[in-house]
């Protein structure tokens, strides 16, 4: 297996047993970012404590990449400060994902990191 | 009709494959792969004939021009319309938004539009346009068998609207309308009656004149004509008292620097350069299919439909969207695997484990038959008013054509169970 094949796999057991999946309590920020395209949701929740990302919980709906990045994703900047997820370019994201995607499914893959730069730069109401 | 075998060779394209699996190309309601006529006839003439139409007095404009304007004949014969009546434009699109503007000019506050749930995005914008100067758009409601619901159609004629605009055939149902009835009621109500034909010319007999409609709009890239030439079939009378739409070379009569006046029909609504490559394209599509025979055609993509419902009542899980009778219905199938409604946020405020229903996503569905050469639509297809009344995020979809063959519908069905094991959730 290729290790582009070992990060596919990863990916599809995001989307099969997601982590950090569900709502939080009192969330700082929250998002509901949508691709018109094809009804890809996230809905994401961020606890910032002390200018990190303490808790994150996410619920959506949609395909195995979009689904299975937002999984990804959560595990990625948990405990990260602001600014180090402000560094977490799209292309710096895609990288990290791994996969060999064509630019429509990279919509779906980038949808939840859009999500939470949106969310902590304050582009979204609570 | 000949046989699919014979008909796979006239288009190049087939013989290419895709890791190792031969092309299975089911998205024709999107857009439709050329014949070599139709590539050769547009060689042909940047070969042999290209120079502007309409313009110059040396013999290659004068040749130029007469492939154009036979072109229009005969795709004018081939929707039994008349030839003065048939405007080029560049898509389906494009000739609804000519409609939209020019007919729109003459509507005033409180004016009704009549359109239907199952519009295409194309036939429902250009007419939302019009809303700011305070017309009303109307939808005819669909029925649970996924065709129009007659009664709530009469109702709506009632109320008098200027413009009745539907679909023949639904890119996302197929279900085929009863267009000829529909106009002869509009036009009891006083109606303008418009037929998007986008999805109906390409695969069945459409005869503008026995539908008796007002105006046909239709794309030649959907018909194995290329991309970038459309067609407006519209009646003299109507199209001669219509403003024009756009303002240029070759619409006018005669230009002063303050007012212009216009040419006559067709050429009042071909402003600029035409695609003239296209319309000859377009014109040696039109002789393909008539040597195939549209009977024939519409017969073959029953034949195919017939067996993609059979096929489709042995696997699991599988939701479709259309009509179940094959003679009301062209071919297209959009369905799913699983449910997949659209998200709503207060459905998840308790749930903190994902419900596991056994769903497919489309997306996933499309990129896994896409490593055995298959290709199918997923999304939602330019009707996201239709999936929300349908209560579905989106939906896969094949669609078929002449080229495709009893073949390729069961091995669309033969891969669906890969995708299955796989991204299933
Ligand atoms: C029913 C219907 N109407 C209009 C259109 C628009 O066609 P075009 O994009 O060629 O203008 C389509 C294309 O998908 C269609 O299916």
């Amino acid at each position: 297996m290729s290790q582009e094949d070992i990060n596919a796999e990863v990916i599809l057991d995001h989307y099969r047993n997601p982590h950090n999946h569900g709502r939080l309590a009192n969330p700082t920020f929250s998002i509901t970012e949508y691709n018109p395209v094809c009804g890809d949701t996230v809905h994401m929740e961020i606890l910032a404590s002390n200018g990190e990302i303490s808790d994150i919980r996410f619920v959506g709906t949609g395909c195995s990449i979009s689904q299975g990045s937002a999984s990804f994703l959560t595990d990625l900047v948990k405990g990260k400060s602001i600014p180090g997820v402000m560094e977490l370019t799209p292309g710096v994201y895609l990288r990290e994902l791994g996969l060999n995607l064509g630019p429509a499914r990279e919509k779906c893959a980038l949808l939840s990191l859009n999500a939470v730069r949106k969310a902590i730069s304050g582009n979204s109401q609570k | 009709m000949k046989s699919v075998e014979l008909i796979k060779q006239d288009f190049p394209i087939l013989g290419r494959t895709f890791n190792g699996h031969g092309m299975v190309y089911l998205d024709n309601a999107a857009t439709t792969q050329k014949p070599l006529a139709v590539i050769e006839a547009i060689s042909d003439y940047y070969e042999n004939y290209n120079s502007n139409v309409h313009r110059g007095v040396y013999r290659l404009s004068e040749e130029s021009t007469d492939r154009y304007e036979k072109s229009r004949e005969n795709i004018a014969s081939f929707v039994s319309s008349e030839t003065a009546g048939l405007v080029f434009v560049r898509n389906a699109t494009e000739a609804l938004n000519l409609l939209a503007y020019s007919l729109g000019h003459r509507l005033k506050r409180g004016d009704i539009i009549l359109l239907s749930e199952m519009e295409h995005h194309s036939n429902i914008v250009p007419w939302q346009f019009l809303m700011e100067k305070g017309v009303k758009l109307d939808y005819v409601k669909m029925t649970s068998d996924y065709t129009l619901d007659r009664d709530d159609y009469a109702n709506k004629l009632k109320k008098k609207p200027k413009i009745v605009s539907i679909t023949q055939a639904s890119n996302v149902l197929g279900t085929i309308n009863p267009v000829k009835e529909m106009a002869t009621e509009a036009h009891e109500a006083g109606s303008t009656f418009i037929v998007d034909g986008a999805q109906s010319v390409p695969h069945m007999p459409v005869d503008f004149h026995a539908i008796g409609c007002d105006f046909l709009v239709f794309s030649g890239h959907k018909m194995l004509g290329p991309m970038g030439i459309g067609c407006l079939a519209g009646n003299l009378e109507s199209l001669e008292s219509m403003d024009p739409f756009l303002g240029g070379g070759d619409m006018i009569r005669e230009v002063q620097y303050e007012r212009a006046t216009w040419n006559d029909v067709p050429y009042k609504f071909e402003a600029g350069t035409p695609n003239v490559a296209g319309a000859i394209g377009l014109s040696a599509a039109a002789n393909y299919l008539r040597d195939l025979g549209m009977e024939e055609v519409r017969g073959h993509e029953k034949t195919l439909m017939k067996k993609t419902l059979d096929l489709s009542r042995d696997v699991e899980d599988l939701v479709s969207f259309g009509p179940p009778d094959p003679e009301m219905r062209g071919g297209v199938f959009s369905f799913n695997i699983g449910n997949l409604p659209f998200f709503k946020l207060n459905d998840k405020l308790e749930e903190n484990d994902v419900v596991i229903s056994g769903t497919v996503h489309p997306h996933d569905l499309a990129a896994s038959l896409d490593s055995f050469g298959i290709m199918i639509r997923s999304g939602h297809h330019c009707a996201m008013p239709l999936m929300g009344r349908l209560d579905v995020a989106a939906t896969s979809r094949a669609s078929y054509y002449v080229y495709n063959s009893l073949e390729d519908v069961k091995n669309l069905f033969a891969h669906l169970n890969e995708a299955r094991k796989v991204f299933a959730r």
